[in-house]
């Protein structure tokens, strides 16, 4: 059978330091990458992202579990025998070496004739428009420049699955948007898997055809921008991405009694107490008495797209609600509201 | 007030800035004295420096001191460099290493001479160049070391993933990226081998053979037979030389990338 | 970090430990040896001779004519003529050092590495061209020792060839060694503790003596080691200053194996002085221990 993942990484644990002070980053960690799709990894600094990332690189090896590239298992060959090339998160362009020298390196690695490695060359740089800067030296361009050449050296030499450690995360805020939609376009064109990771859970959404959600080592869930944000599994899944409302219940054979509330409809395998997610946007600012349950109107803003406005509950927590119906008028601040909440809005957290 | 300045601070350093240099000046003052008695001052010449380039004794000994520095400071630096490439990352015995590395500067050189002269007569090592080389070479390793390993240090490893990431090998990767990024601290690293080696004095004295006196030997003997403007002259030199070196390598120090 | 690492690793670092092992490691432990041996009468040393601590006892006793062991202070006071010049010489490194090293660091950032470089030039020349340079200077009829002359009305003053002249060429040589672990660490001072010990009413010299001297010790102590283990091994300075008159041990070495031909007896004062070199060591390590813990 033909394989169609670029990337199956199967139950890999990695640990740094030996004996006592053996701490471990990654635990049975398995993910499957499609071909030519975009796949993320999220998380918070520190949850083994970039580990993960180097195991596949092979600057790290596993200490249990396999990788394998396209078929081809990797998991003890160095980084020089994988079909994988890397967007380093400070760019390590050879300071050395020029532009056009830093992206032909792969090329003459692999011994390309060499009027095959100027026209490669000259390809990858007009891919990130650098042409233009083909005799400068690292050191000369700006910080968007070089990432543009890393992406380029990376390019080159047509790997199966480009790797990128927060490539984003140096430039200033409007340049980021900028190279979003460029990495987006590129990844489309020239039809390369890619695997980022990012620690910025909006990146993550907008690029993605999959994220994976990582914390403390393992991937907490994983699927596309639209089931990550609107059905999170977990906790932690659905506090780190975006803004979420939580709430305490407890799971009775009808449904789940929200505290100093109704009961909702909500299915739930086995009955005890249970925490009900939902999305600020999703919840809706009635009059007093009509929603599940009422609160205390504490503040309004007005974001010009939508109002939010933050609610005081019975039991103390606080409850947002991202309101982008036509101009209503918001009610008093203080007064009694009520909250509604669709059914299908609502998730269910395992911790 | 400057709270990091202190009263007779400055006037000490000034001081010990004088203790340091004038003795220096003195020598080379003297050295352009055209007087033979070398205490009182007549007029400037160059008289003395032609007198040692045409002295056979000397141009010998600058010879060999040459063909001493020159090998021990270049197997020193190999040595070094491997040894800087090993230490560089954690590994079993990593500290080990860097303790017997660093044992040639702490042990007083008049031991290590000495004992290097009864193991070399023990195993019948002939006395002269070779076994100077044998012995500089080893004192050198810790001078050629640091900066080797101070510039590694201050090297990113992820140039070279970067490399093996781009389909270098092992052995591709140190030869296009590690080495051409390192070489100022493999030439600072020479640098200050090649000066320790030519100044050297106390391991040349014990281990060189009759006829193959270097520089500093000669030096001392001819001090011990007499002060003539002579040695004033060839120690400027040696003085001269080793300055230029020492600013050359603190200059490769700190070179960027 | 995987086993062929390790073994690369370790691979790479053979050359370097197999010279120094080879070179210093086992002349150094075949020295021990022959310090127990006797010497030889064409060689320096007689390697068929039994083992004995007979030269160790040759620095304190000698032997009469009759056999019995009478005191024999020479070596003894050689022994301690070296640790005194030793020591006179670290504290006077230190007198110097420290205001040296303070001074730099209130200096600009150009300033500093200026001074730098000037302290550690002297490092890097010939030690016995800079010691020759004290021997013109210092020597009879130079313009230092006509200058006292004029000065001193009561005949004429012999600068040369005492002790106080080789604590010149010493001082003289291993100054750097004092200021550079020193400055190293007011480099990295935090100077705000400075100004918190202002702000709590210390005065100068007292914010000097209950911050800046304890904050700077361990550069002193590893200062001091640097200075006078190879003080204390000195030949050139007393070889050159010292005019044969005041001798340290290292020219007892040099003695014995040169003119005297008396290896084995040159070994065991080679292995003595190791020995103080290593009680001084373990006493600095032990006072960083305490500190530490
Ligand atoms: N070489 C290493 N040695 C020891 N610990 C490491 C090493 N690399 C990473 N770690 C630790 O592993 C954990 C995960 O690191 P990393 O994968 O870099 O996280 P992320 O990229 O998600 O921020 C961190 O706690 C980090 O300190
Ligand atoms: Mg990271």
């Amino acid at each position: 059978m033909a394989e169609t993942n670029t990337v199956t990484i199967r139950g890999v644990s990695k640990a740094f330091g030996r004996g006592d002070a053996a701490v471990r980053v990654l635990h049975d960690v398995s993910v499957d990458i499609a071909r030519q799709e975009f796949f993320t990894l999220l998380g918070p600094s520190g949850c083994g992202k970039t580990t993960l990332l180097r195991l596949v690189a092979g600057f790290e090896i596993a200490d249990s579990g396999s990788i394998r590239i396209e078929g081809q298992d990797v998991t003890h060959a160095p980084p020089f025998r994988r079909p994988v090339n890397t967007v380093f998160q400070n760019y390590a362009l050879f300071p050395h070496l020029t532009v056009e020298q830093n992206v032909a390196f792969s090329l003459e690695e692999q011994r390309l004739p060499r009027d095959q490695i100027r026209q490669r060359v000259g390809e990858a740089l007009e891919m990130v428009r650098m042409q233009t800067y083909a005799r400068r030296r690292p050191s000369d361009l700006s910080g968007g420049q070089q990432q543009r050449v890393a992406l380029a050296r990376a390019l080159a030499p047509r790997p199966k699955l480009l790797l990128l450690d927060e490539p984003l995360s140096a430039l200033d805020l409007k340049l980021r948007k900028e190279m979003q939609i460029e990495l987006k376009q590129l990844q489309a064109e020239a039809g390369i898997t890619f695997l980022f990771v990012t620690h910025d859970q909006e990146e993550a959404l907008a690029l993605s055809d999959r994220v994976a959600v990582m914390q403390g080592g393992r991937i907490l869930q994983m699927g596309p921008p639209r089931e990550i944000y609107e059905a999170p599994t977990h906790r932690f899944v659905a506090d780190f991405i975006g803004d979420i409302n939580l709430l305490d219940g407890e799971a009775t054979g009808g449904g789940v009694r929200v505290a100093g509330g109704q009961t909702l409809p909500v299915q739930v395998s086995r009955p005890g107490p249970v925490t009900l997610a939902i999305r600020p946007e999703r919840a809706r600012l009635v009059a007093a008495g009509t929603g599940v349950m009422d609160a205390t109107l504490v503040h309004s803003a007005y974001l010009g797209t939508a109002t939010l406005h933050k609610l005081q509950l019975a039991s103390g927590g606080d409850f947002l609600i991202r309101q982008s119906d036509p101009v209503q008028a918001a009610p008093e601040k203080g007064s009694r509201v009520g909250i509604a909440l669709p059914t299908d809005a609502l998730q269910v957290l395992q911790e | 007030m400057n709270i990091r300045r202190f009263p007779l601070t400055r006037e000490i350093s000034l001081f010990v800035l004088a203790y340091l240099y004038l003795p220096v000046f003195v020598l080379i003052a003297y050295s352009f004295n055209a007087n033979r008695t070398a205490t009182v001052w007549t007029h400037a010449s160059l008289d003395w420096y032609v007198r040692i380039l045409n002295n056979p004794s000397i141009r010998a000994a600058t010879w060999n001191s040459l063909v001493l520095a020159i090998s021990a400071a270049t197997a020193a630096t190999v040595i070094a460099l491997l040894a800087a490439l090993a230490t560089r990352r954690a590994f079993p015995g990593r500290n080990a290493s860097e303790t017997i590395l660093r044992l040639p500067l702490i042990l007083p050189e008049i031991v290590v001479a000495v004992a290097t002269l009864i193991l070399f007569v023990a195993v019948g090592i002939e006395l002269g160049l070779g076994a100077m080389i044998l012995a500089h070479t080893v004192f050198c390793i810790p001078f050629a070391y640091l900066p080797i390993r101070a510039r590694l240090d201050g090297m990113s490893g992820t140039y070279e993933e970067a490399a093996q990431d781009l389909y270098a090998n092992r052995f591709r990767t140190f030869r296009r990226v590690t080495m051409p990024l390192l070489w100022p601290g493999v030439l600072a690293g020479f640098t200050l081998a090649f000066v320790t080696s030519l100044d050297d004095f106390l391991t040349s004295f014990f281990l060189s053979g009759p006829g193959t006196t270097t520089l500093p030997v000669y030096i001392f003997s001819a001090i011990r037979a007499g002060i003539t403007p002579e040695i004033n002259a060839i120690s400027t030199v040696m003085l001269v030389i080793s300055i230029l070196l020492v600013s050359l390598s603190f200059a490769l120090t700190r070179l960027r990338r | 970090m995987t086993q062929s690492d390790t073994l690369r690793r370790i691979v790479l670092m053979l050359p370097a430990l197999v010279a120094i092992l080879l070179l210093v490691g086992a002349p150094l432990g075949l020295m021990g040896w022959v310090s127990l041996l006797e010497k030889g009468t064409t060689a320096g040393v007689d390697w068929g001779s039994a083992p004995s601590i007979g030269n160790y006892q040759r620095l304190v006793w000698e032997e009469d004519f009759d056999g019995t062991l009478i005191l024999n202070t020479n070596y003894l006071v050689i022994f301690l003529r070296s640790v005194l010049q030793a020591a006179v010489t670290t504290l006077l490194c230190l007198m110097l050092g420290l205001p040296v090293a303070l001074w730099m660091a209130s200096l600009s950032p150009t300033g500093r590495a200026v001074m730098l470089l000037l302290v550690t030039i002297p490092f890097w020349t010939n030690l016995l061209v800079r010691n020759y340079a004290w021997l013109i200077i210092l020597r009879e009829g130079g313009w230092l020792g006509m200058a006292v002359d004029a000065l001193w009305p009561f005949g004429p003053v012999q600068l040369l060839y005492n002790d106080v002249a080789v604590a010149i060429g010493l001082t003289y040589s291993f100054l750097p060694f004092m200021v550079l672990p020193v400055y190293s660490v007011f480099e990295k001072f935090d100077w705000r503790l400075v100004e918190a010990a202002h702000d709590l009413g210390a005065t100068r010299a007292r914010a000097l003596r209950r911050v800046i001297l304890p904050v700077a010790m361990p550069g002193i102590l590893a200062g001091s080691l640097l200075v006078f283990i190879p003080c204390l091994g000195a030949f050139v300075t007393p070889a050159l200053l010292g005019g044969g008159k005041t001798l340290m041990l290292g020219n007892v070495i040099q003695m014995q194996f040169g003119p005297s031909r008396n290896w084995p007896f040159g070994a065991a004062i080679s292995v003595v002085l190791l020995a103080v070199m290593l009680l001084a060591m373990t006493a600095l390590a032990l006072w960083r221990n305490r500190r530490s813990a």
